[in-house]
């Protein structure tokens, strides 16, 4: 094995509708090294929540999932990629969700909902599964952990719940997490606040990170590893400086291009947008997804495969045009 | 808690008094008690001595304080028809239907709620079409015709059960089939699309995510948040179940508290309705007080502590 906490390739998740299948990953290639932190950027529909979704193996049944290459956290899981994941669920790779006021049961004691995964998974005791809740709680930042335990989620703040949620992440001490827009639905203080404390908490615990976000400004604080994702496919992979100095996607471009810059952009001025919508996923898609709304599309955009252009170790774009954008 | 419980306690008791002055007033809505005891050959001074005999001539405040004051003494009066304590003849009648109910209901919950959270789990999927099935025949078959033909067909025709009555248990069993077929339906579609919805929560997919099994998710994350509109359901369909039997008692003539108050009504036998009217109305009092503390029991927000 490698000193990859994630390697998945061509990961396909195809949904039956009602006008057709939906293949709304199309053949995703990602990977994260040991301690490191990928942020999987995108705009809503592209995909990145049914990839980490499908990486939890927690797509409903009727999701249709496959990959070529599906290694996670040393181990391989491209057969038997359910009953594996299964057993590595909450202890090898967690979880952090969206919107934390609806993540917590609020029938039950956050005490309960911390420890009854690690209670199961690990036999521990009561008292060495609330000793460990007491832990990670006050390493997320909740104050008199130990009082707290025997309280409802409906006793916490917004900010609070998604602290508790991560402690509930970290409570079976994974390798790999995912967390999946853990910013979006809080306070942009208390966004700032959360971001931070998990970046403290990667770099102390040598996790991997998976965070996937619509959000830049994010990406731009935390990641270490970009991808941008755009219609299921993975448009370009950069580490961080590299894309925000050098995009080589005319679609990563245009989403830099959109990003106000205070003292630069004039006051007033109508922001650059990528104009166009996104192409619908039903049935198949032959070339690059990105053409009809690309300033730079010839008649080759058209034809599969796009290639895939590789300028240094670690980064890749799938473009026809990479070279004219670079230059 | 105990502030919600002191609150919920002190509406159920308002509840009460109004619920048994409206029982009370009802029956004088009805006509004139006195004649009606007289009957249609009565004269006037019958009539007239009725209601002196009987109080009736009093202003209905008093004998309302009369007959509320004697019951919380466990004094109902007595039965015009039979001449002898409303109680006893209640005492008589009420442990067929209490057997039935509660069976029934019973019947039903075992049943309808693994039934539902089956259908839940796969929505559209065999389990769910065969209960729909069972749902819409349920709620669409009338219970009388449902009661006669099982006593035809089981009763009559294959003599494995009794036809009528309730001298042996045997006798229970298509009263309790026909009565719990009733209740199912709504109980079961409850249980369904309140499953449907917690099991589509972010809640239930961060219990996936720890790594927990199905059928601990499942029975303690998503079953415990689906049943609290079960609770509330299940409290009035037990009322139902208790009182409203008085097709199915007839049916099967079953001398329950349904037949009986029937059979009152008919006899005008004012004291032994009121009295009935009284014990239902308090039971579902009970009953939905009862639903409201086992909610508050399973969910904190209910309790406004922390």
């Amino acid at each position: 094995m490698t000193d990859k906490m994630l390697d998945i390739r061509n990961l396909k998740v195809a949904l039956p509708t009602e006008r057709g299948t939906l293949n709304a990953v199309r053949g995703v290639d990602l990977s994260i090294a040991k301690g490191e932190t990928l942020c999987l950027v995108g705009e809503s529909g592209c995909g990145k929540s049914l990839t980490a979704t499908a990486l939890m193996g927690l797509l409903p049944r009727y999701a249709k999932v496959t990959a070529d290459r599906f290694e996670m956290a040393g181990q391989d899981l491209t057969a038997k990629t359910d009953a594996k994941l299964a057993k590595m669920r909450g202890r090898d790779v967690a979880m952090i969700f969206q919107d934390p006021t609806s993540a917590l049961n609020p029938t039950l004691t956050i005490g309960r909902q911390l420890t009854e995964g690690v209670m199961r998974a690990e036999k521990l005791s009561r008292k060495e599964a609330d000793a460990r809740a007491i832990e990670m709680l006050d390493r997320v930042g909740i104050a008199n952990p130990a009082a707290r335990l025997t309280q409802y989620p409906h006793g916490f703040s917004g900010g609070q719940r998604q602290r508790i949620m991560i402690a509930s992440a970290l409570m079976g001490r994974p390798k790999l997490l995912i967390a999946d827009e853990p910013t979006t639905a809080l306070d942009v203080t208390i966004q700032a606040q959360i971001l931070a404390l998990l970046g403290e908490l990667q770099a102390d615990l040598g996790l991997s990170l998976l965070l996937i976000t619509h959000d830049l400004g994010v990406v731009a604080a935390i990641a270490t590893e970009v991808a941008v994702m755009y219609a299921g496919r993975i448009a370009e992979r950069a580490p961080v400086k590299d894309l925000f100095r050098a995009p080589q996607h005319p679609y990563t471009q245009g989403l830099l291009a959109a990003i106000p810059v205070p003292g630069l952009t004039p006051r007033g001025s109508a922001l650059p947008a990528i104009p166009g919508r996104v192409p619908g996923l039903i049935g198949t898609m032959t070339g690059c997804a990105f053409r009809d709304r690309c300033a730079l599309a010839g008649a080759e955009c058209s034809q599969d495969p796009v290639p895939r252009h590789s300028p240094a170790p670690g980064r890749f774009v799938e473009c026809y045009k990479a070279a004219e954008v670079a230059a | 808690m105990l502030s919600f419980l002191s609150k919920r306690l002190l509406v159920a008791l308002l509840v009460c008094v109004t619920v048994s002055a409206l029982s009370f007033g009802l029956m004088f809505l009805s006509g004139d008690p006195a004649i009606a005891i007289a009957g249609s050959g009565g004269r006037a001074e019958d009539a007239e001595a009725i209601r002196v005999a009987y109080g009736f001539d009093r202003p209905l405040v008093i004998q309302y304080l009369d007959w509320i004051g004697s019951a919380l003494t466990g004094d109902l009066g007595q039965s015009i028809y039979f001449n002898v304590p409303v109680t006893e003849i209640i005492g008589n009648r009420v442990g067929v239907t209490l057997t039935l109910g509660f069976i029934s209901f019973l019947v039903a919950l075992v049943i309808a709620v693994p039934l539902g959270i089956a259908a839940a789990l796969r929505p559209n999927g065999w389990i769910d079409r065969i209960a729909l099935v069972i749902a819409v025949s349920g709620q669409a078959i009338p219970s009388f015709w449902l009661g006669l033909m099982a006593i035809v067909v089981f009763g009559v025709w294959y003599g494995m059960v009794p036809i009528s009555g309730a001298e042996t248990w045997q006798g229970y069993i298509l009263p309790v089939v026909v009565l719990s077929y009733y209740a199912i339906p709504e109980l079961m579609r409850i249980t369904r699309s309140g499953m449907i919805d917690v099991l589509a929560t972010d809640y239930v997919r961060a219990a996936k995510a720890k790594g927990l099994p199905m059928h601990l998710v499942i029975s303690r994350h998503a079953l415990r948040n689906a049943v609290l509109p079960l609770v509330s359901l299940a409290a009035v369909q037990l009322g139902q179940l208790l009182s409203g039997s008085i097709v199915i008692e007839s049916v099967f003539a079953l001398n329950g508290l349904g037949r009986l108050a029937w059979e009152s009504l008919l006899r005008s036998d004012l004291p032994v309705v009121q009295a009935i009217i009284l014990i239902l109305s308090l039971l579902y009092v009970v009953l939905t007080t009862l639903a409201d503390i086992l909610n508050a029991v399973l969910d904190p927000r209910l309790r406004g502590a922390s």
